[in-house]
């Protein structure tokens, strides 16, 4: 008599499946993959923004009654310390709130994108300051933090990059203008322009 | 990406952590899974809409890279569960839907965020 081979109905899994915690890390990078691939996550923090934008203004009216150029430069060069700490504060604390890496793809990206053209600036105030040449300086910075900004925005949403153009424009207008306009130019541009579009970010984007 | 199976797991569209529910205690509310969103496809339009004000149908379709068909299930059972509003235009003769996630949905995908740390830093612990 001739036996068949029994074979259970179900056979035993090849391997033990994925523990719960490496599909939850799975799940968690799935979720952080597709919000980065949506393109519209800003680590740029909307409120930063507008602290920034509300220190310039503040700057804009002492530096105005600092007297001389080189002394309004100062107080330009403080906010300018300043400004950066209160942005990576800011957009830790929004990275945070969302449960994004804030070096991630587009992070990195817009770092790396906005880096140049600000150490450009940096190295050109320093020349046109041995040179004498400060009325220059509140263009030069008007034109290369815009074209950081929109090159860092060509990684973001999109009003970061407009928000970068309006700032070129605003460096353009200082370069060709009188100097005595500077002062104003700096303060609107550098307070205005950045509580205008911090506030559309931070109702838009996520704070 | 994947391509998901439309009609998967209907039935389990609000249970609970299957595996606590299988092992005979009911989860507080505050620990279940949500299935609704657990699934691949819908957890991702959920992430998504988390990060922008609204998206239409083919931004979508062209995200999840998925069909017509398929998109448009998970996105009426997620309607259906007031996770997202949809809202349908024409431009100019072409009808437009437009999704957006509610604050239904956003709390929902925060509790999911937790779940999901909660289970690695359970395992972290151990």
């Amino acid at each position: 008599m001739r036996m068949t081979s029994v074979r259970p109905l179900r056979p035993p899994p090849a391997q033990e499946p994925p523990s719960l915690h490496l599909r939850a890390m799975d799940n968690l990078a799935y979720i952080r993959d597709t919000m980065e691939a949506a393109g519209s996550f800003t680590a740029v923090s909307g409120w930063g923004m507008v602290a920034i934008g509300v220190l310039s203004v503040g700057v804009a009216i002492t530096g105005g009654r600092q007297g001389s150029p080189a002394a309004e430069l100062n107080t330009w060069l403080a906010w300018a310390v300043l400004s950066p700490l209160v942005m990576i504060w800011a957009m830790v604390r929004k990275a945070r709130a969302a449960r994004m890496p804030l070096l991630s793809g587009p992070g990195r990206k817009f770092v790396l994108s906005f880096s140049p053209p600000m150490f450009v600036g940096a190295v050109l105030t320093l020349v046109l300051f041995r040179a004498g040449f400060l009325e220059a300086v509140p263009g030069v910075w008007l034109l290369l933090y815009g074209t950081a900004v929109v090159a860092g925005g060509a990684f973001s949403v999109k009003i970061v990059p407009v928000m970068g153009l309006c700032f070129m424009g605003a460096g353009v207008i200082s370069l060709f203008l009188p100097t005595v306009w500077n002062p104003w130019i700096m303060g609107a541009a550098f307070g205005g322009l950045h509580i205008a579009f911090g506030i559309a970010i931070a109702r838009r984007h996520g704070g | 990406m994947a391509k998901h199976g439309a009609a998967r797991d209907d039935s389990r569209a609000h249970g609970s952590l299957r595996g606590t529910a299988l092992r005979g205690t009911p989860p507080k509310k505050s620990e279940a899974l949500d299935r609704l969103i657990h699934e691949r496809l819908r957890l991702g339009i959920v992430s998504a809409l988390a990060v922008n004000e609204s998206l239409s149908f083919s931004d979508l379709k062209k995200l999840m890279s998925t069909t017509d068909g398929n998109l448009s299930v998970h996105a009426r059972k997620l309607e259906e569960a007031e996770y997202i509003a949809c809202t349908k235009s024409f431009e100019g003769r072409m009808p437009k839907t437009q999704y957006k996630l509610t604050a239904t949905g956003r709390r929902a995908l925060e509790r999911y965020l937790d779940h999901m740390e909660a289970l690695i830093r359970a395992t972290r612990d151990r």
